[in-house]
């Protein structure tokens, strides 16, 4: 069974547990967390993802600054990148996709649509 | 010489005629046997017919058995396929259903697998925040304790409104106070306005341990993209109610004792060290 791939960017403990589970029902999946943008850029660099999943608030690095980063970079541009956020406004929705991300989740999230985005994007 | 090339014109002429005729006749030939193939074909044919005519009764009887027979097979079929095609849509119905409740319970889990894995009273309370916030969708709330001395809660940790601007609230005043001296969880039939009164929650859910309430969880806003709550919500509360209750005052009473302890020690090693 061929592996795919996933990092979860989150700082909270509770939302990381939460999608880590959920993403368990992908058949092969390989789930690594990362608690802030810094900490994603440093797996981004040691391995290949084939799904980033990142909040926006966080700590030391936000997770529209780590999508500009991740879209800005040629060894990862092609990637999906699915955003979760408390932030389900209009305005930080447009915003998280031109910046790069393919889709945007608003907390909090229910894990058939999270799985139905994550099958659609894996597959691609 | 003119009688001789006369003769010899009419001569061709003549050969030319009978070629026609010659290929008139075979023609001619061709066209009687095919007429004759015909007419075999339409008495074979009429014999045919006049035996298709003469059917055995009984043989249409059976025909006819097996004919209604087979309709009512096929109505049989049609009326199971219908129940099939029920059933099918009832598992599929069935599997939402437990789906459904499968992610209810991993939400459930995680909650509390989160409010048990730390034995630290801020961490406790910063996982209580995250679980209104994150799987609730809670935009503006506060967890406040109840202090037994004075019988007054007050807020020990909030989102969206800052510490300092919540009210002290003495057990029966108000709503807040109420859920904390009955120990019954509130729900208005409204929705707050942009600005909510911070005496007039939307959710006042108490925090106990069996009947003996420690505190509440006060939810004056929730998130723009969270409509109402959904069933997990009520089970979330539920909950809360309990094991966010227990996993504070766990984490608290350890705090106090690992403060406690480190005092003891402290005094211990002063009497150690003390020249005799």
């Amino acid at each position: 069974m061929a592996e795919i791939n996933f990092l979860i960017v989150e700082d909270s403990p509770t939302m990381r547990q939460l999608i880590s589970f959920a993403l368990k029902r992908v058949h092969g999946a390989k789930i690594m967390e990362a608690t802030d943008g810094i900490d994603a850029l440093k797996k981004l660099s040691a391995q290949k993802f084939d799904l980033v999943l990142t909040d926006i608030n966080m700590p030391i690095m936000d997770g529209l600054k780590l999508v500009s980063l991740i879209r800005g970079n040629d060894q990862h541009k092609d990637m999906p990148i699915i955003i979760i956020t408390t932030e389900g406004a209009e305005e930080d929705r447009k915003k998280g996709l031109a910046l790069g991300a393919n889709a945007y989740l608003s907390k909090p999230i229910q894990t058939a649509e999270l799985l139905r985005l994550v099958n659609e994007y894996v597959r691609k | 010489m003119d009688s001789r090339e006369g003769h010899k014109d009419l001569k061709i002429r003549t050969e030319e005629f009978l070629q026609i005729f010659r290929k008139g006749e075979e023609f001619t030939q061709e066209v009687l046997a095919e007429n004759e193939k015909l007419r075999f074909k339409i008495v074979q044919l009429e014999e045919e017919n006049k035996r298709a005519r003469e059917v055995d009764p009984a043989r249409v009887k059976t025909l006819e058995e097996q004919m209604a027979s087979l309709v009512e097979e096929n109505r049989r079929l049609m009326e199971r396929y219908r129940e099939v095609e029920l059933e099918n849509k009832s598992f599929a119905e069935k599997y939402l259903e437990v789906e459904q409740e499968n992610n209810n319970l991993a939400n459930l889990y995680v909650a509390s697998y989160q409010l048990h894995s730390t034995l630290d009273f801020s961490e406790a309370v910063k996982t209580v925040l995250e679980i209104i916030m994150n799987l609730v969708g809670a935009e503006k709330f506060a967890i406040m304790l109840l202090d037994e001395k004075t019988m007054e809660l007050s807020a020990v940790a909030t989102e969206g409104v800052a510490v300092e601007d919540m009210p002290s609230i003495a057990t029966g005043e108000g709503i807040i106070g109420r859920v904390a001296a009955e120990g019954e969880s509130y729900y208005a039939a409204d929705a707050p306005g942009e600005k909510p009164d911070l005496l007039l929650p939307i959710v006042c859910i108490p925090l106990k341990i069996k009947e003996h309430v420690i505190g509440v969880i006060v939810i004056y806003k929730l998130l723009v993209q969270k409509k109402e709550f959904t069933e997990v919500d009520y089970e979330l509360f539920s909950m809360l109610a309990g094991h966010a209750a227990t996993a504070i005052f766990s984490s608290r009473l350890y705090s106090q004792s690992e403060r406690k302890l480190v005092t003891i020690q402290s005094f211990l090693d002063l009497i150690k060290e003390k020249p005799a």
